[in-house]
């Protein structure tokens, strides 16, 4: 087995789920390869080269793949994939990942295959298909194959290698027929203190029962309390409550942090898709009947207007 | 300028229904489910249709891979404001891969200056055929489109990306998939459902696309996620704060 696996990172650090991507690769081989596509992206790729089992580092450094578009780094990728005939590639399955996956994959003529949750062999893989409600095991037949995998369902590979692999940079200037189709406008990016939605140990997650985006203010003192941070559900998002970024479920955002507080979240299939491998789930619905009661470990009936006070005055 | 728009729609499972595998893991369970057109693709045909209501584009083309029923889709998507409709007729259900080299075949003899696609289809949640579509078309692709402004060689689209919001600006012709919040679609009107079944339809059998469509991959067993063991009811937040102090331990 030769493994590839594609870093999640912005030009600077490398992003946590690609540690857990990394754990996927090894169940497959001992030590791994890291591909690192940037502007200015050598600490991501120093960061890269720390990584326990990986062998070797390659960082395509080029002021036109500043924001990783995927017209431009698929063919880059394509070449070394070809060139150092690997047999798998792994990507995270975020929205970098699923991105750039599928386009990489069309040029090598595999058909990829998403949202990994287990590695069962070197070609069978375990995904959940119909927003989760069923576990598909599938078995490929390409001899390249490409998968993306789900953060949340492996552990994080330490950062402690103490012989740093040696990182080898790619030539990203002839950058082929595709340069110049896209090219990046603006971006809003959420800027918080808190940590990411996707490697956070502890979530309060508000959905359309808060009512409105001030609401929300006492999740935020809440998490602080327990170094968390706060996501939302679909209906928060769409009513404006909370922002895209925010949204956990089957087309937002897959977590399983230690704890998982789902306030004022009726429980629909796609949510719980995205949130039901937390370890603990509290939820706290005036509506006893709510779908989300199904899955909580722990579960309050109560107006959370009442509930939320209370358990800020007893966390703190 | 005024463009063609071609939109892909696949009939899927409706998305109110909650499968579950077959007691022999051979597959899932669909009974006798409501099939409707996969919610990702019908925001697509709602884009496309507001686009012509605005006034930049002069056709939209609907194509489907899929069996004959498929053409219920098809036709609901004329009676949202599509001009014509093409069936891929297959019995077989087809991977990502190969729907994106029979569309790319469809893509070539239309000529269309856009496409748009759902990001995913519900049933596979693979989320992969636009963008293999765009790479077999060397197009520029956006994807988890959350807003299109239609330029005159360019189209600006704002993606929903895990940090937040991105706007890129792609060269037409170009690919876009959608994702929830770019629009809600309308609900088709009775006259418009009626004018719907005399828009054209055209059905081409799979084997004129000349592509190779067999399998890569084989689902070897479908099965039941991980069941949580039901939980308790806590009377009050405080006996909720000891139970995850003293059971759970997740608060100290």
């Amino acid at each position: 087995m030769k493994v590839l696996v594609i870093a999640e990172h912005d030009n600077t650090t490398l992003k946590e789920v690609s540690l857990s991507v990394v754990t996927a690769a090894h169940t497959l081989a001992a030590e791994v390869d890291i591909w690192v596509a940037g502007t200015d992206c050598s600490d991501a790729a120093i960061a890269a080269a720390k990584v326990s089992g990986v062998a070797q580092v390659f960082c395509a450094d080029n002021p036109s793949l500043k924001h990783q578009l995927a017209e431009e780094v698929a063919p880059l990728l394509a070449a070394i994939v070809a060139r150092e005939a690997y047999s798998h590639v792994l990507f995270a399955s975020t929205t970098t990942g699923k991105d750039l996956l599928p386009r990489l994959a069309a040029l090598l003529d595999v058909q990829p295959i998403s949202d990994v949750i287990e590695v069962l062999s070197a070609d069978t893989f375990k995904r959940p298909i119909y927003a989760g409600n069923s576990i598909a095991t599938i078995k490929s037949a390409d001899t390249l194959v490409c998968l993306s995998v789900r953060g949340s369902s492996f552990d994080m590979t330490t950062t402690e290698n103490t012989s740093p692999a040696c990182i080898s940079s790619v030539d990203a200037t002839a950058t082929s027929e595709y340069k110049g189709l896209s090219a990046f406008v603006s971006e809003e990016l959420a800027v918080s203190e808190r940590p990411d939605l996707t490697a956070a140990k502890v979530i309060f997650s508000g959905g359309r029962g808060l009512a409105s985006s001030e609401n929300f203010d006492i999740l935020y003192r809440l998490a602080d309390l327990l170094g968390g941070t706060v996501g939302a559900s679909r209906a928060a998002v769409d009513a404006g409550f909370a922002s895209n970024d925010m949204q956990v479920g089957q087309t937002g955002k897959i977590v399983a942090p230690d704890l998982y507080v789902a306030v004022g979240v009726s429980g629909a299939i796609q949510h719980l898709a995205g949130m039901k491998e937390s370890k603990v789930i509290v939820a706290i619905n005036k509506d006893e009947d709510a779908p989300i009661f199904e899955v909580a470990d722990y579960g309050l009936v109560a107006d959370l207007f009442d509930a939320l006070p209370e358990l800020e005055s007893l966390l703190k | 300028m005024t463009i063609k728009v071609l939109v892909t729609v696949k009939r899927t499972i409706d998305y109110n229904f909650k499968v579950r595998p077959l007691a022999d893991g051979s597959g899932v369970d669909i009974g006798n489910a409501k099939m409707s057109m996969n919610p990702f693709c019908e925001i697509a045909v709602e884009e496309a249709v507001r686009l012509k209501e605005k006034g930049g584009v002069d056709e939209i083309i609907v194509v489907s891979v899929g069996a004959k029923e498929s053409q219920e889709q098809i036709r609901a998507a004329l009676a949202l404001g599509a001009d014509r409709g093409i069936l891929i007729e297959t019995d077989t259900p087809l991977e990502p891969l190969a729907l994106a080299k029979c569309l790319k075949v469809v893509a070539e003899n239309e000529q269309p200056q856009l496409i748009i696609s759902g990001k995913q289809s519900i049933d596979g949640d693979n989320n992969q055929t636009g963008q293999m579509l765009a790479a077999l078309l060397g197009w520029p692709q956006g994807t988890f489109a959350s807003e299109l402004l239609l330029l005159d060689d360019c189209i600006d689209v704002t993606r929903e990306v895990d940090s937040g919001l991105q706007t890129l600006r792609l060269k037409l012709p170009a690919l876009i998939t959608t994702d929830l919040r770019l629009n809600v679609p309308r609900y088709a009107a009775l006259p418009n459902i009626m004018k719907a079944k005399r828009k054209p339809l055209q059905i081409i059998p799979i084997v004129d696309m000349g592509v190779d469509v067999s399998p890569r991959t084989q689902c070897i067993k479908v099965e039941l996620p991980k069941q949580r063991q039901s939980g308790v009811k806590v009377s009050s937040v405080q006996e909720l704060v000891e139970k995850l102090k003293a059971e759970a331990k997740v608060i100290l």
